[in-house]
């Protein structure tokens, strides 16, 4: 006998006592079972609290800062200007570009744009100063920006190895509330990263410090 | 992790040890402490956590009942995502599908994301006996394993060395793994953790093979889900060119959906925190236009245990846990005590239910552990997924004083009655008998009340531990059931 049916066959005789009283029901989307949603009650909130829509941006630039992202507004026009800026400040000779991000938010910058190849080794990645990306979703409630690795956010690897990390957030069509408003968005099939503040550890003392193995300066900047 | 939990002393033993060493003490209550008020605060946030509580329980609870076809589920939607399923009866076996995993890529050194099924499985031992060397990259775990030490806590393994004796376990370890710690090391945590990042950095910029666990397991997508806040994770899930990821099948959710609720409940329980640094989710492989992360993607589905825990209809609440840690943060036994005495990776009230019944309560360390606790239950009032961890211990220790049915291996056993409790036996046989017997309790309950005065204040022999921080009851002048019937049931008025 092959361990799978051993599992599972210890996990039927382990259920004998639950067979009976009902039938085992296999979703076949998200929700979409009426006897599993019967299991499950979701009488939990969407989102916490009522928010306008710039309420909402707000409260994410909050909640960002809190767990020391730092956060930039500007508007459309004055992008590419400020991530220059940022860029210099940082003192970056390099900025890492993922495929599809668009052009005109690294046209005011003097760092060597460095395309992101499939055959780039992490360690040339670990030379690089800094990485610009856009987002898929940014979730005010929690202080978390959510990379879907579309085009303008590249491969996962590109947001970690270098230590600063530019994420442009369209405002307000980019944000939402909650986690669940923000999972609804979201496709499973792509890798996800998300990402709330600088890399940090509780390890010592329980205690929560900033800065071990992902980029250790995140910036996020929102734009609208 | 060079220690190991074999042939650990029961609880009362170890923890009478652990109870004396002051700087263990000073360590636990400092950390404990300031998680606990942090946890409040973050729960406190969410005005629907009791909602959220009862449905991360009842999606646990549905997902068990109907284990064999999530777990069916799970395996085609992983394998259509382009990753292999293993399926591991027990610890060995889990150990030798990843050694052979890695033998096969022709590497002899991995990097691990800190994962309790394979602290449970002792995988790192298991790959250093086949020529593999595994390099913890979990700032805690790091610490545990520079230190040639045993994990302590579910969350945070080295909560019981403070920044100082990290310092120094850096200094004098770091070298003998790679890159030595930098001079003049501070015990500041931010050095600390700046020491961790140099050390690591080389292992996880070379790394052919990764190995983790995962929070979650969705079944209808085949994604995996790790909650992490360093972003050793991130490195050892992505860099790789192979993965595999070792899961306890009691990880599974049914939907994508799920997800919103332990997402939520899940950071603020563990580090108090409103999310987490990193999550990371992946569904398979991705294809290879645009190839991010691991070519090779492997999980190995783990028992070991869990389907015997299924089969108790008390104990199975226990496999809802999510391994938040909470209920150590809040435990007065924990606090003092300390992990070491719990003789498991999973210490604590939560490792109390969840050893003896993955392990069974044969050891002299697991029939203890149900004792590990006064019954307090701010475990239970702490935990996300509402995991009645007194009921179930109360429930244990019934299977070790009283023996019976229970399942080991997949086999129904008869488990004998432990040793060590006879007497306590033999005085509720004798306690039976004699509230039978009407005659013999009223002839006994007299002869008691007449020598009332010669009563020692404490026990003799075995009993005389008990009665050292207790007196024992006075026993009334009159049995109570001659002052009834004397009074008329108390109408007489007389006294």
């Amino acid at each position: 006998m092959s361990s799978r049916e051993r599992i599972l066959g210890r996990v039927r005789r382990a259920l004998a006592d639950v067979r009976q009283d009902d039938t085992p029901p296999v979703p076949e989307g998200p929700g979409r079972d009426p006897q599993y949603e019967q299991a499950v009650p979701r009488d939990y909130l969407r989102e916490h609290g009522e928010r306008s829509v710039a309420e909402t941006v707000d409260l994410l630039a909050e909640n960002l800062a809190d767990y020391r992202a730092i956060v930039h507004r500007c508007t459309a026009a004055d992008l590419a200007a400020t991530i220059a800026g940022m860029l210099a400040a940082r003192g970056a000779k390099t900025v890492l570009v993922p495929p599809g991000l668009e052009p005109e938010w690294l046209s005011a910058t003097d760092a060597e744009r460095i395309p992101d190849r499939a055959e780039s080794t992490p360690h040339e990645l670990d030379r690089i100063d800094s990485v610009v990306t856009a987002c898929a979703v940014a979730v005010a409630e929690t202080g978390t920006i959510v990379l879907d690795g579309s085009a303008d956010q590249g491969r996962r690897r590109i947001t970690l190895v270098p230590d600063h990390h530019i994420c442009v957030v369209r405002v307000p069509e980019q944000v939402v509330s909650s986690v669940p408003q923000a999972l609804e968005r979201l496709d499973p099939a792509r890798p996800l990263t998300w990402i709330s503040g600088p890399s940090a550890t509780s390890d010592i003392e329980l205690d929560r410090v900033e800065g071990v193995h992902g980029p250790r300066t995140l910036e996020v900047v929102l734009v609208g | 992790m060079s220690g190991t939990f074999v042939g650990m002393p029961a609880f009362p033993k170890a923890a009478h040890e652990a109870v004396h060493d002051q700087t263990l003490r000073g360590n636990l209550r400092h950390a404990t402490h300031t998680i606990r008020a942090k946890r409040a605060n973050a729960v406190a946030e969410v005005s629907d956590w009791a909602a959220l509580r009862e449905a991360g329980k009842r999606i646990k609870d549905h997902t068990l009942r109907h284990l064999d076809r999530y777990l069916v589920q799970l395996e085609e939607s992983v394998t259509a995502a382009g990753g292999t399923v293993h399926w591991a009866a027990d610890a060995d076996e889990a150990n030798r599908i990843v050694a052979d995993l890695v033998k096969a890529t022709g590497e002899s050194e991995v990097v691990k994301v800190k994962s309790m099924a394979t602290q449970e499985i002792g995988l790192n031992e298991a790959l250093e006996a086949e020529g593999i060397r595994a390099y913890e990259t979990d700032l805690a775990e790091l610490i545990v394993q520079l230190g040639k030490d045993r994990p302590s806590h579910i969350l945070v393994p080295a909560i019981h060395r403070n920044r100082g004796e990290i310092r120094d376990i850096f200094r004098k370890e770091m070298s003998e793994w790679g890159r030595p710690a930098p001079e003049g090391l501070t015990d500041t945590p931010a050095e600390l953790a700046e020491a961790a990042r140099l050390h690591l950095r080389e292992k996880f910029l070379r790394a052919k093979v990764g190995i983790s666990g995962a929070n979650f397991m969705v079944a209808e997508t085949g994604t995996l889900v790790v909650v992490e806040s360093e972003g050793n994770g991130r490195m050892c899930l992505t860099l790789p060119e192979t993965l595999i990821s070792v899961v306890g099948i009691e990880k599974i959710v049914p939907t994508w959906r799920d997800l919103e609720v332990f997402l939520q409940t899940l950071p603020r329980s563990s580090t108090a925190e409103r999310m987490n640094p990193y999550t990371s989710t992946w569904t398979g492989t991705t294809d290879s236009e645009t190839a991010d992360g691991p070519r090779n993607f492997h999980l190995v589905l783990l028992d070991n245990g869990r389907t015997d825990t299924l089969a108790d209809e008390v104990g199975r609440q226990a496999l809802r846990c999510i391994r938040c840690s909470a209920c150590l943060n809040v435990c007065p036994v924990y606090e003092r005590a300390g992990g070491h005495a719990y003789g498991s990776v999973y210490p604590g009230p939560i490792g109390a239910i969840l050893s003896p019944q993955l392990r069974g309560v044969t050891s002299e360390i697991d029939a203890s552990l149900p004792y590990a606790s006064t019954l307090c239950g701010a475990c239970y009032d702490v935990c996300p997924v509402a995991i009645d961890i007194p009921e179930v211990l109360v429930h244990l220790r019934e299977r070790v004083v009283e023996g019976g049915q229970v399942t080991a291996q997949g086999n129904k056993v008869v488990l004998k009655p432990a040793k060590g409790h006879a007497a306590e036996r033999a005085a509720m046989r004798a306690a039976r008998w004699a509230f039978s017997h009407p005659g013999a309790l009223r002839a006994g309950q007299r002869l008691a009340s007449r020598t009332r005065r010669l009563h020692p204040r404490s026990l003799p022999g075995p009993g005389k531990a008990w009665s050292d921080s207790r007196d024992l009851p006075a026993v009334p002048a009159e049995p109570f059931r001659d002052w009834w019937q004397r009074t008329n049931g108390g109408k007489d008025g007389a006294k």
